[in-house]
């Protein structure tokens, strides 16, 4: 019991269980796996999201950015497909995720070279980023059938009868697998988070490692914005308007510490699919759409003041064992 | 004669030193654009100068300015309030509920300032008991009470308020100042003085600053960071009570996003998110220069979003100039 307390991510896959188990005895179908793979599949953007912003977390930092970030590259991807209908869609893809590096790293130049506090930063190109949807449309939709056939279909194409949204998510749950656990800049990423200073003298540039994370989340945030607007089939300014507060909340339940330099990619991946099968969940069980909000909140700080708890558990072992010597 | 030297000499260096010190200020610079923006807006439309129009613009802002003078103060402190839009929208829906019943405008009012201390009161307890990051426990309760604020309403909208409740947001005072204005410069003097002439102001900058040393000297870190988080539940059920007035209804996303258009009126300020440094001054003006621009660009038929990469735009470029000044000023002396 001990163990399962202080290894967060078995406490998340503990409690989504039990989640699911106390669903599933109001309501048998929740828990088939037809339906299950929905509930995944409905969670992907949020997945991949959440793990951009860990990586921004991690370093110390927060992208409020990532929702206008994401709505200005879908609007754009909507606005390539208007432009070019037959222009193939993985450059339509590769577009969004540009302009969501280019934005991201706008973020991260203006917290590295000019060291304005993050949270001031992302604030200010959050509004920048959706205004200029309004400059780029007039404030006009692109609707359903504005948008090319193929352009609509890629999220919801079968591959191995799961559908595609999903296996982009695996993919990205993949390569931060990958780049968090064995790379250089993963490293650097727990690094600089953990304790800036030291960071420093390792050699590591806590300035520019905020870079490359600001343009990790943008350019996830990009992905993701052709995948919400293909997906829904339908781009306006308010699109993914408030998500970021999803995001932030799908990270801190996965245990990332805001405080920076705690976190992991299951844990994050795992507190997205806790928000998602509670958004799913909650109008199968009959439970009023309007208390999914308050609901959500009570969750979030549960989940916080655990947490906390494990960090402070934390602390105290190595005193206690500085003070044994 | 040495004595009276020294007291002539010093005199005179003080205010100097102040004058100085306010020409390099934060506020100095909000100034300049608040004039800027003045004369922009009243070059842009004749009918900006007109006092009532002057007066109407005021309603941009206050609402949010009064709830900015208790979130700078959270701020200086180290910590943040996002729950504050959801507060003002879980206070709007019970006075909405209460006036339903049959309460009165004085019960209303009651009602509604408790809702407001309640729900400052969880935040405070979150933070200070479980001493958990504001951020986050704000993001949680955020979600929170404008859920409640959704149970209670749904997707329907309360009308129904008693005649004399629309003073709060529709009363002028003195012919053409509202209600609302002599409420917005009575909390500005009324902050001023309780961050900059109170112990209480001065146990807030010595938190931001250092909260460990401010525990050490004596100060009753968790005391104050509770009554800080009770003041921006209190501010954001005043706001919320004035908007309601005003508007005459109720919805459950009454006031959505202002958690974040109010940081940015407290940071444009001058208020360090950091914590720590900051004065009442600059969020008045950063209020005032918000609503100028509100204003102004209504009279262009500039829509809302536009002027919000506007804002934007003056968040980083007036926080990133005395960055790029003081390094510009370095590299020329070296």
């Amino acid at each position: 019991m001990n163990v399962l307390l202080r290894n967060r991510e078995a406490l998340l896959v503990v409690a989504i269980l039990v989640l699911v188990a106390l669903i599933a005895t109001r309501f048998p179908g929740f828990v088939e796996p037809a339906n299950l793979g929905r509930v995944y599949n409905d969670t992907s953007i949020l997945i991949i999201l959440a793990l951009g912003q860990m990586a921004v977390i991690l370093t110390r930092c927060i992208d409020l950015s990532m929702a206008a970030n994401l709505a200005l590259c879908g609007m754009v991807a909507g606005l390539i497909n208007l432009a070019y209908p037959d222009l193939p869609i993985p450059f339509v893809i590769l577009a969004a995720m540009a302009l969501g590096a280019a934005l991201g790293s706008i973020n991260g130049l203006l917290v590295w070279k000019l060291e304005i506090p993050p949270i001031v930063v992302t604030l200010g190109t959050l509004t920048i980023y959706r205004g200029t949807i309004f400059l780029l449309t007039n404030g006009q939709w692109i609707n359903a059938h504005q948008m090319s056939e193929t352009f609509k279909r890629l999220p919801r194409a079968d591959l191995l009868g799961i559908p595609t949204l999903s296996w982009f998510s695996i993919l990205i749950i993949a390569i931060m697998f990958v780049v968090m656990g064995r790379t250089a800049l993963g490293r650097a990423f727990y690094a600089v988070g953990g304790n800036p200073h030291a960071a420093v003298y390792t050699g590591i540039d806590v300035g520019r490692t905020r870079f490359f994370a600001y343009c990790l989340s943008g350019t996830l945030a990009g992905l993701a914005g052709y995948l919400w607007v293909s997906r829904y089939a339908v781009a306006y300014v308010d699109i993914a308007l408030g998500f970021e507060l999803d995001i932030i909340a799908a990270c801190v339940i996965g245990g990332i510490s805001i405080a920076g330099g705690i976190g992991s990619v299951p844990g994050a991946v795992l507190g997205a699919l806790f928000l998602g099968v509670i958004k799913n969940a909650l109008p199968v069980i009959n439970i009023s759409p309007f208390a999914q909000m308050a609901i959500s909140g009570t969750v979030i700080i549960i989940a916080v003041a655990v947490n906390a708890r494990a960090e402070r558990r934390k602390g105290r072992v190595i005193l206690k064992k500085a003070e044994a010597h | 004669m040495a004595d009276a030297n020294i007291k002539s000499r010093h005199i005179p260096d003080r205010l100097q030193g102040r004058g100085a010190r306010f020409l390099k200020s934060w506020e100095s610079l909000l100034v300049v654009v608040a004039i800027l923006i003045f004369i922009a807006n009243s070059l842009a439309s004749p009918y900006f100068l007109d006092p009532w129009n002057l007066s109407d613009a005021t309603f941009n802002f206050t609402e949010k300015a009064m709830i900015a003078f208790a979130m700078a103060m959270v701020i200086m402190a180290g910590e943040i309030d996002l729950s504050v839009a959801a507060i003002v929208a879980l206070t709007s829906t019970t006075m909405g509920y209460a006036a339903t019943q049959g309460f009165d405008t004085p019960a209303l009012v009651v009602v509604g300032l408790a809702v407001g201390l309640v729900c400052g009161a969880i935040n405070g307890l979150l933070v200070t008991r479980l001493g958990l990051p504001s951020i986050v426990v704000t993001i949680g309760t955020m979600s929170l009470f404008r859920g409640i604020a959704f149970i209670i309403l749904g997707d329907q909208a309360f009308t129904e308020y008693p005649a004399s409740f629309s003073f709060f947001g529709q009363g002028y005072v003195w012919w053409v100042f509202s209600f609302e204005f002599c409420l917005f410069l009575g909390f500005a003097g009324f902050y001023a003085l309780l961050l900059h002439k109170t112990n209480f102001g001065r146990a807030v900058y010595a938190i931001g600053n250092n909260q460990t040393a401010a525990l050490f000297s004596g100060v009753r870190v968790a005391r104050v960071k509770f009554t800080l988080f009770l003041l921006t539940g209190l501010m954001s059920a005043i706001a919320s009570i004035c908007l309601t007035s005003r508007l005459g209804s109720t919805r459950p996303s009454i006031a959505l996003g202002w958690e974040l258009e109010i940081v940015t009126m407290v940071v444009l300020g001058g208020v360090s998110i950091l914590g720590g440094s900051g004065t009442i001054g600059g969020v008045m003006l950063a209020a005032l220069i918000m609503g100028m621009v509100t204003f102004g660009f209504g009279l262009l038929n500039v829509p809302g979003i536009v002027m919000s990469i506007f804002i934007g735009l003056l968040l980083i470029s007036v926080i990133a100039l005395p960055i790029l000044y003081t390094r510009f000023k370095r590299r020329i002396t070296q």
